[in-house]
């Protein structure tokens, strides 16, 4: 197959000389190779009283340098009260495939929702 | 399902601006083009960092050798995200950083280009960051979702080098004699690699509708080039300097800025590794690399020693 021979800003074609091979692209996989040190996600507490959300990912050796790595690569500029870390092998995701099946048990339900129901003007603060 | 009913629902997805996550269903061609446009933009923050940090002991001031440390750590940060997003493609780390050492996988030709005065830390964040940034900008509508995101996070970071850049030449231009010299001669060396970061003319390009449609880009090389000439030379106007090209001039046609052909020789011979620096900076890299393998080695071995271990039999007992 002929790929994209366009190129932009980083991003230089191989038949040009930028190249860059594809070692399995079946599996999407998180790990790396051997002598890489483990992937680890992060999660960043903004501000008291918020969520802990995704941040990113990095590599690090242990559970402390991973913390020490964040903090220099996701809160450069105080983004950041709390940081969790945890190895990304051991974060489970739910298939994109199944979807649909997924989440089809909510889909009828939107008596759910306050909106669905009618109330006369006369009611306040509902 | 078929391979034309994955692709029909891939490209529906697309049309309708929802992003693609890492564990959707992809065009290997997609996929492959994201590896390569993702790892060469890491690469090209990472290398950027080395004709910068070439100035962080010689910055005139503690102030802006504060400034220039910060920025270099930014630029770290941000071949850091860039990797990430390119890992959830399904490349290793490793791979990644192997490819660059072994001159397989390209960086921007900008990055071989010498910082010969301090001047041209100020021309690097006003031309190059300002170039970098216009590509950035439309980056962050791109449909590969770890991209996009990690290029939001670029662009939050990178005003700040371009504006500190433009500060370092204003504070040069207001300055002595050779001060207004060493800040024309940087406009002058830094101008055109810059115009030549946009990539060749659209019209060289074959297959670029295929980007287009997957929205991995939006904007054409030129387009970028044109909103850039036009940006800089209302800006260089300002620091009282010329930018090195006779052509240059309004057009009130147009609306935008006429300017000079690049000189394309120039630019194949720096992609292809015969630019002033293209050594020293592969060689800085893989320096790096080496050196600090004692230090990988010795914290994989420290993780190792402080896992849990499992209790002595446990394993014969079972
Ligand atoms: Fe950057």
């Amino acid at each position: 197959m002929n790929y994209l021979k366009k190129f932009y800003y980083g991003d230089i074609p191989e038949d040009k000389g930028g190249s860059n091979e594809l070692k399995d692209s079946s599996k999407v996989s998180s790990s790396g190779g051997a002598s890489d040190w483990p992937l680890w996600e992060v999660f960043i507490r903004s501000k008291q009283g918020l969520d802990h959300k995704h941040a990113g990912s990095l590599h690090a050796a242990d559970a402390q340098m991973a913390i020490e790595n964040a903090r220099d690569v996701y809160t450069r500029r105080m983004e950041g009260v709390s940081i969790w870390v945890v190895e990304s092998k051991y974060i489970h995701a739910s298939n994109p495939d199944e979807a649909k099946s997924l989440y089809e048990p909510a889909e009828d339900k939107i008596y759910r929702h306050p909106t669905f129901y009618d109330l006369p003007d006369e009611v306040k603060h509902m | 399902m078929p391979l034309q009913d994955l692709e029909k629902i891939f490209q529906d997805k697309i049309d309708a601006e929802i992003k693609i996550e890492p564990k959707d269903w992809m065009p290997e061609a997609y996929r492959k083009t994201n590896i390569r446009q993702i790892s060469q933009h890491a690469h090209s923050e990472i290398v950027g960092m080395l004709p910068e940090g070439n100035w962080i002991t010689r910055a005139p001031s503690l102030k802006r050798k504060a400034i220039l440390l910060a920025k270099v750590q930014d630029e770290a940060g941000h071949g850091l995200y860039l990797y990430s997003a390119a890992e959830t493609l399904g490349t290793s780390r490793e791979q990644t950083i192997n490819d660059l050492h072994s001159g397989k996988a390209k960086y921007s030709s900008i990055f071989n280009y010498p910082t010969l005065t301090w001047a041209d830390i100020g021309a690097i964040g006003w031309l190059v960051d300002g170039a970098a940034i216009l590509n950035q900008v439309m980056l962050c509508r791109t449909s590969y979702g770890p991209y996009a995101r990690a290029m939001v996070r670029i662009c939050k970071e990178e005003s700040f080098h371009q504006r500190q850049g433009f500060e370092i030449l204003w504070v040069l231009s207001k300055g002595t004699r050779e001060q207004k010299a060493m800040c024309q001669d940087a406009i002058n060396r830094w101008w055109w690699p810059s115009l030549m970061m946009f990539g060749p003319h659209d019209s060289e390009s074959t297959n670029s509708e295929q980007s287009m449609l997957w929205k991995i880009k939006r904007k054409s090389n030129d387009e970028l080039r044109q909103n850039f000439v036009d940006m800089i030379a209302e800006q260089v106007k300002v620091l009282g300097m010329k930018l090195p090209d006779d052509k240059l001039k309004w057009n009130e046609q147009t609306r935008h800025y006429d300017f000079g052909e690049i000189n394309w020789d120039e630019f194949w011979n720096v992609v292809k590794g015969n630019g002033p620096c293209n050594k020293e900076r592969l060689e800085a890299r893989k320096k790096a690399w080496e050196e600090g393998k004692w230090v990988r080695e010795a914290a994989a071995a420290y993780a190792e020693k402080r896992k849990p271990q499992t209790p002595k039999g446990a394993l014969e007992a079972a």
